[in-house]
């Protein structure tokens, strides 16, 4: 098994930390795993994106040029990285931001209204989380309970947060 | 208990259980993590942090401090390490023991902040004047870059030269799981009979000096310093070999590239051609010899070496390869980065495979 991901959007949409879970839950899992970010002259409201490799086997290359999972938070993003995706790949898209639809017939493209359900959520900011709940889902990866136990260790030092992330991850596991 | 963590913060906390209790940098893209990360780290073992007023005095602060017998070390990235070298000729001059880490970024000048591997010809062929070396590892992993680290003030003690960490911007900015070897404790160092730390007095008074105006004295250093790289190269020589045994492309790739030559490798074998890679672990002392004996090998028929510049590391795969086999190039600059798709490509296109 080797799933390799690109997280693209905005700086502050929180795409390096939904990586960064994704890659907490593989080691959870046992799994080997890369995190390689985009980094420069990057601020809140820039572009940013970080690249996850999940293997069974140790990850040699961390560059990946043909994701099998796109995830777009942002119109940029979708189009930048959608003529990427390997074929029968998908592509998650963050349909609160991008009204446009993925631009290939050989993908699966999944739409999220990540915004809404992050409100529904009750924290906006945990639109990430919504997100990371719908891929969990898409791949089969990771158990929702596994991710679950991540965001109660991730955020213990911030548990007021907690409750929303955990409602996030279930809008969004439960949305796609 | 495996942790995820990014390359510059594993190789600080790396650094700090190996024994290091002083640091002394300037920031700069993309190491700025491990100058962070050791000025809340140190002070909790009871180290030194200092952030210099430039590159310049950080690297003579490591001077002063190495020559006191602190296990010491400074990071930078290119251009700042090009401001060390004075310091660092000095250093070797002296035949003091540190750690020095550069995190490369593209060059020529400011260049950029992304990743390269263009200050090989700086680090391993001497960078400041004189005839020197140091001992310098090109980790291609997160968890290699922790394990070479901690046992790197232990060469630098045995050899009294300087040890350097070639990584890219990629290395210090990727996370990776790692484990965290246990802190060493400094009460089993070896004492350090030459240190400037007060308790020589009288007859037994140390100097530590670079300056030697008489030529027979200086040669002697020359010799002194050339024999140490002797003892290097037969003791502490370094490599990985990939799938080499039955290979007739051989891809010669260093640091975080020789990952993405491994893809390349895998990717070049599902296409029927019998491909493998040698990665070299010590960048000095180069590994020559196994470079030489693949050479000889019938079934090697070429040799590519793959770098982020625009061909360095490449000439040290030429001098060992002697002519006996061709060795091709392929390299990105400015900061991008290949794929393994761009090797395979390059490898099917220029090499006729």
């Amino acid at each position: 098994m080797e799933e390799k991901i690109i997280i693209a959007g905005f700086g502050g949409q929180g795409v390096l930390s939904l990586g960064q879970f994704i890659a907490y839950a593989a080691i959870a899992d046992g799994k080997e795993v890369t995190w390689l970010p985009s980094y420069g002259p990057e601020m809140r409201g820039g572009t940013s994106n970080c690249s996850v490799v999940v293997s069974d086997e140790k990850v040699a290359s961390p560059i990946i040029s043909s994701p099998d999972c796109l995830i777009a938070m942002n119109k940029p993003s979708l189009y930048k990285f959608q003529g990427r995706v390997r074929k029968g790949g998908t592509i998650l898209v963050n349909s609160s931001l991008i009204a446009e639809k993925v631009d290939r017939d050989d993908v699966r493209a999944v739409y999220l209204d990540a915004g809404a359900l992050a409100l529904e959520a009750g924290n906006a900011k945990t639109a990430n989380i919504v997100v990371l709940g719908a891929y969990i889902k898409l791949s089969g990866l990771f158990s929702v309970d596994l991710v679950a136990e991540m965001i109660k260790e991730k955020f213990a030092e911030k548990p007021k947060v907690i409750p929303a992330n955990l409602k996030a991850l279930e809008l969004g596991y439960h949305a796609v | 208990m495996k942790k995820l963590m990014k390359g510059n913060e594993a190789i600080a906390e790396a650094a700090i259980r190996g024994g290091c209790r002083a640091f002394f940098g300037y920031p700069i893209t993309p190491q700025n993590e491990i100058p962070e990360y050791m000025s809340h780290r140190l002070p909790e073992v009871g180290g030194v942090f200092l952030q210099a007023e430039s590159e310049v005095s950080a690297i003579n602060m490591v001077y002063g401090a190495a020559g006191s017998g602190a296990r010491v070390m400074t990071s930078s990235s290119s251009p700042g390490i090009s401001l060390k070298q004075e310091g660092i000729s000095y250093i070797c001059g002296a035949e003091l023991p540190c750690v020095i880490v550069n995190m490369v970024r593209g060059g020529p000048g400011l260049g950029g902040i992304q990743p390269a591997q263009s200050d090989y010809f700086q680090a391993v062929k001497g960078g400041g004047h004189g005839d020197y070396h140091m001992l310098v590892y090109g980790p291609s992993t997160v968890q290699e870059a922790v394990d070479l680290m901690y046992d790197a003030f232990d060469k630098a003690d045995k050899y009294r030269l300087p040890v350097m960490i070639l990584g890219d911007g990629m290395l210090g900015q990727i996370m990776e799981a790692v484990e965290i070897p246990p802190m060493k404790d400094p009460a089993a160092f070896a004492p350090k009979p030459w240190a400037t730390d007060g308790t020589g007095t009288g007859k037994g008074r140390r100097i530590i000096n670079s300056l030697y105006i008489d030529p027979d004295e200086l040669e002697k250093v020359n010799h002194r310093l050339f024999d140490v790289y002797v003892e290097l190269a037969k003791n502490e020589t370094a490599y990985e070999e990939y799938k080499t045994e039955d290979a007739e492309i051989v891809l010669v790739a260093y640091g975080t590239v020789a990952r993405i030559a491994k893809s390349a490798v895998n990717l070049l074998r599902s296409n029927g051609v019998k491909a493998g890679l040698l990665r070299p672990i010590t960048l000095f002392p180069f590994p020559s010899a196994i470079l030489s004996a693949l050479a000889d090998k019938e079934c090697i028929k070429s040799f590519t070496a793959i770098e982020l510049s625009m061909g360095q590391m490449v000439e040290d795969v030429r001098l060992a390869v002697n002519g006996k086999k061709p060795v091709g190039f392929y390299g990105r600059t400015g900061g991008n980065v290949m794929s393994p798709e761009d090797i395979v490509k390059f490898i099917s296109e220029k090499e006729g495979r």
